[in-house]
């Protein structure tokens, strides 16, 4: 009997590649006869581009092409929509100007510094137009969305809000406000993409969908997707702006096709505050009722946001409101606002990440209004089932998240009047927040057959973003087959295989675990109905569903985040110092890996409580802040010994593996435990994210 | 990034006739300059890399430290008779940038180095005085939390983004240069200029003139001096204020001070009105406070940078106490 796999903090079977350099990304995988392209973008918001004058550009030594909005090839393909993930794109087919950065040109040289230098050479006249970029400015004009996200209401209500507001006996009303920030993933978007022929293309992609990409490429050239081969072995980390295709993907393959040789493209750090989307602004009124004894009587959450003029985006950041306490009254609605900027798009957590720092800050607020403890309060509220969807939890461990991180923290010993708590000249505080976040499953699909030398070879589409899905599906088809881990090979990131969802919304293994375990499955029960039959011959597959019995379930996971920060008493300077989360979502696949998605949420959280901060300026539209010593992330520094609790959790009605998802979590939560602890050293409460020295003078 | 001729001189002599050209551009450690010239900013015809003359030697006499100006910030940062006998100027190169960024920069590319204003930075930004003489200033109504509050104009804003040349000004440093016409030495103080009506012109330098060593006296003061910093992250960030200050006491009063200020001016900056309040008075938190109140006077803020009029007092209390109570 073979030992199981699942659950243990094996290493990534793809960490020695890494670590080694050998693991080629999209943008240097070795292709002959390559060229390279740069895109060059709008210095306007809005407007027309009028003239660009490409030929001291064309004429600089190396150049192939300078492709531009008056001789790019015309791709009618290009106006549909594939899907609801995909965005309206800019592929120089009309000479509008809808944001700053937007692409005006694609120039091809023999080299990438021959490119970057030529494309200095390029000069643009505009329209002169103002932009309207201040969502401040332009917030009467919201209107509601189709959808808070791709796929739910815009607006909920249960009970009856105002009359419950009214009557509370306590009650909280407040504006928080969240910024733009920025995915900024190690690896910059960047492709190769290569014709074989007019109508048959493959595309090298750093992507998080690359059935997506498929999708959306074959439609723009008008070509079947059957013709389209999407590969990404290898991901320097998504966050979400990988999850869609976006403009640069489909300018790389015009520009190759233009040209007749395969064309690489890179985007630079400052493009990628521009062209591949971002966290909106949210402007969020939370408003709460209670009685004396600390009792939810009403919510409501109206959240206002920003999209693009030409496509839409509703950032959800309302949803856990509905559901995340008990309470009869819950009343939301999301409202968008057409600026003149890029579209922005799903970031870690989105809704959720911006959301809770709203909701989570407000019960704290509440709880001080109240004279209760805020995790008490929490407490106090606990939905024992959803009440948005009227249906039982598939599991929920909440409780248990609240009693084991707050134990470890010490939480009892916190004195509760701000600034109450000194460590020499620091302030010293203490803040609690609930994290949640869907458990979501899509279908997939997989293959598995058994090789020469007996060991198993898995293959479904997929892609590993940094997460670990090379690890954790060896894993699981390991443990379905009875076999060691080091005997299973796992292939993904390659649209020749097994079709899957996008790698996102933290459903990889959910949807293409329950696939891969399926498929093994398969090829084990063909196994043993065929004795007589050669091995190697046989092949497992699955096509998996959602799980039918999550129908009458509400499926989450749920945790909960205990934070200290010190306030230097006279500079005003933040640092988190000490932080224990604890978490509950189903089956942990592989504690190791596991325990990286959680931490990398909880970094973000403080990133997201304290740095992240993208700043357009108001006139121009343009993006200030477009370079990572500008666009403050977390440094190690920034960063204390974060603790993490892996609270166990059988689920068996959210999928065949149990797994609820945690790559998005651990950022959920964050903000407002941190913005809480801020609040209890110093008194002052800080609405506006980031919390910086300016806020707390 | 467009093409441009690199040139690495063997001698002085081959450096400065290189260096003269208005179109050539000087690079040491080439933390900035690649930066600039990758932004398209810095448009050179001629590089001209000094790592060959640069002196990298690092000399104490009976006077005080001489320090080459290729020798790297690093080097600086940790040579151990600085950590103990000029505490403020280790302090403030270890608060700046990052590791790796300090094991390329040099002492002279630190002092030379470009402002962050963004506006400068951004090239598809028309209005820079800096960058584009006469263009106008995009900052000034502009997104400006980082931006001088001191030695301000109508023509620019941008602050100086050096932490050592803070410290190195609270010390008394003093610059030696060569030219093609002869060296000089000048005064940390002298070297760096306002913008006024000429914001391109950042220093007294000449064209083609090098900046060779740079010299710090040792004293007590320096003894008794350090730096203090406040920015938005732990580690590799610009200065939001900050303060170098080195202190003479005689018995519990202030004999002599120096006070510098960063990240809030658009040079390396001295609050002399702050020095001489505090002489004769004694060294505690109340004189500390009233002093530093002196250090914002004449300050012009935007809505943007106002809170810097509140933070950096208290930054130079801070940095008092800590010069109050070491060595």
């Amino acid at each position: 009997m073979t030992e199981q796999s699942v659950g243990k903090g094996i290493d990534r079977v793809d960490g020695r590649l890494k670590v080694l350099g050998q693991a080629q990304y999209a943008a240097e995988v070795p292709v002959a006869n390559v060229l390279h392209a740069v895109i060059v973008t709008s210095a306007r918001a809005r407007g027309r581009l009028q003239r660009l004058d490409a030929q001291p550009a064309e004429r600089a030594p190396g150049v192939i092409a300078v492709l531009t909005p008056f001789n790019a090839t015309k791709l009618p393909g290009a106006k549909t929509k594939a899907d609801p993930l995909d965005r309206v794109l800019q592929l120089l087919q009309d000479e509008a100007i809808a944001y700053a950065d937007q692409p005006i040109a694609v120039v091809v040289a023999d080299t990438l510094e021959r490119a970057q230098g030529a494309a200095e050479l390029l000069v643009a006249r505009y329209t002169e137009e103002t932009p309207s970029v201040s969502l401040e400015r332009a917030q009467s004009k919201a209107y509601q969305p189709k959808t808070a996200g791709p796929r739910e209401p815009a607006d909920s209500s249960r009970g009856d809000v105002a009359k419950a507001l009214e009557q509370a006996a306590v009650r909280v009303d407040q504006t928080y406000t969240t910024p733009m920030q920025n995915h900024n993933p190690m690896e910059m978007h960047g492709l190769t993409a290569v014709w074989q022929s007019k109508d048959s293309l493959t595309l090298y992609d750093t992507s998080q969908g690359i059935f997506g990409v498929r999708k959306k490429v074959a439609q723009i050239f008008e070509i079947p997707a059957a013709n389209v081969r999407v590969i990404s072995r290898y991901v320097g980390g998504g966050f979400g702006c990988k999850g869609s295709p976006w403009s640069h993907v489909a300018l790389c393959a015009l520009a190759a096709r233009t040209v007749g040789r395969p064309v690489r493209l890179s985007l630079s750090r400052p493009q990628m505050f521009s062209l591949v989307g971002y966290r909106p602004r949210t402007i969020q009124r939370l408003s709460l009722g209670a009685s004396r004894d600390g009792k939810l009587s009403a919510i409501r959450h109206d959240v206002v946001s920003e999209t693009s003029q030409f496509d839409e985006f509703s950032e959800p950041s309302a949803l856990q409101s509905r559901m995340l306490y008990a309470c009869p009254n819950v009343a939301t609605t999301h409202r968008l606002v057409r600026l003149d900027v890029p579209t922005p798009t799903f970031m870690r957590a989105p809704g959720e990440a911006s959301g809770t720092f709203a909701l989570e800050q407000a019960m704290d607020e509440l709880a001080y209004a109240l004279d209760l403890d805020p995790l008490e309060l929490r407490l106090r509220n606990y939905a024992e089932r959803d009440l948005n969807e009227d249906k039982p939890w598939s599991s929920k461990s909440l409780q248990q998240c609240y009693r084991r991180a707050a134990q470890k923290f010490g939480w009892a010993k916190r004195r509760p009047t701000p600034g109450s708590q000194r460590d020499g000249h620091l302030l010293v505080g203490w803040g609690v927040a609930t994290a949640t976040y869907p458990a979501r499953q899509s279908p997939s699909s997989a293959s598995a057959r058994v090789l020469e030398d007996g060991s198993l070879l898995v293959k479904a589409g997929t892609q590993d973003i940094g997460t670990g899905t090379y690890t954790i599906m060896a894993q699981i088809a390991a443990d379905t087959f009875g076999v060691p881990v080091e005997r299973v090979r796992f292939e993904l990131g390659d649209t020749d295989l097994p079709e899957t969802p996008v790698s996102g919304g933290s459903q990889t293994a959910a949807s293409t675990g329950t696939a891969v375990k399926a498929a093994v499955q398969d090829l084990k029960d063909k196994l043993a109905a065929n004795p007589a039959a050669k091995p190697t011959e046989l092949m497992g597959e699955a096509k998996t569903q959602e799980n039918p019995q999550r129908k009458g379930y509400s499926c989450h996971s749920f945790g909960a985040h205990f934070v200290e920060v010190k306030v230097d008493s006279d500079l005003r300077e933040v640092r988190v110092t000490r932080g224990v989360s604890a978490f509950a979502a189903g089956t942990i696949l592989n504690r190791k890996t596991a325990h990286s998605q959680f931490m990398g949420g909880m970094v973000w959280g403080i990133g997201f409580a304290l740095h992240e901060h993208t700043v357009r300026d108001e006139r121009s539209g343009r993006v200030v802040t477009r370079d990572l010593a500008d666009y403050h992330v977390p440094v190690n520094l920034d960063v204390p010994d974060l603790e993490i609790i892996m609270v166990d959790e059988k689920d068996e009605i959210v999928n065949a593996v149990g797994a609820k998802g945690i790559g998005e979590i651990g950022i959920t939560g964050m903000a407002a435990a941190i913005a809480n602890a801020v609040y209890h050293a110093t008194g002052k409460r800080v609405r506006d994210l980031p919390i910086t020295i300016d806020k707390l003078l | 990034m467009r093409d441009f001729e690199y040139v690495s001189p063997r001698n002085w002599d081959e450096a400065l006739s290189l260096g003269k050209p208005s179109e050539s551009r000087f690079v040491a450690g080439g933390t900035l300059m690649i930066d600039l010239l990758r932004l398209d900013v810095e448009r050179p015809a001629k590089l001209v890399d000094l790592n060959g003359v640069l002196s990298t030697d690092l000399t104490w006499n009976e006077h005080g430290l001489t320090v080459g100006a290729g020798v790297k910030n690093t080097d600086l940062a940790y040579d151990a008779r600085v950590v103990s006998e000029m505490p403020a100027l280790s302090q403030a190169l270890l608060s700046g940038a990052s590791p790796q960024l300090r094991n390329m920069a040099t002492v002279g590319g630190n002092l030379l180095q470009r402002t962050r204003c963004s506006y400068f930075r951004d090239v598809a930004e028309s209005a820079c005085n800096k960058r584009k003489p006469g263009s106008g200033c995009a900052a000034l109504d502009g997104y400006s939390r980082m931006h001088a509050v001191l030695g301000v104009s109508d023509h620019c804003i941008a602050s100086h983004p050096s932490d050592m040349a803070v410290a190195l000004l609270a010390l008394d440093a003093v610059v030696r240069t060569r030219r093609s016409h002869g060296p000089r030495e000048l005064p940390l103080a002298d070297l760096h200029v306002v913008p006024g009506d000429h914001p391109e012109r950042e220093t007294q330098l000449e064209p083609g003139e090098i900046i060779t060593e740079v010299f710090v006296p040792s004293s007590g003061m320096a003894r008794r001096s350090a730096y203090v910093k406040t920015r938005d992250r732990a580690s590799y960030a610009f200065a939001l204020a900050s303060s170098a200050v080195a202190l003479e006491l005689d018995g519990s009063r202030v004999k002599a001070a120096r006070i510098a200020l960063g990240g809030v001016a658009t040079k390396p900056w001295r609050a002399l009105d702050a020095e001489a309040a505090l002489i004769g008075q004694p060294a505690t938190r109340k004189s500390f406070e009233a002093a530093a109140r002196l250090a914002v006077q004449g300050a012009r803020a935007t809505p943007h940078n106002r809170f810097k009029l509140e933070l950096l007092p208290r930054v130079v209390v801070r940095a008092l106490e800590q010069a109050g109570t070491s060595a």
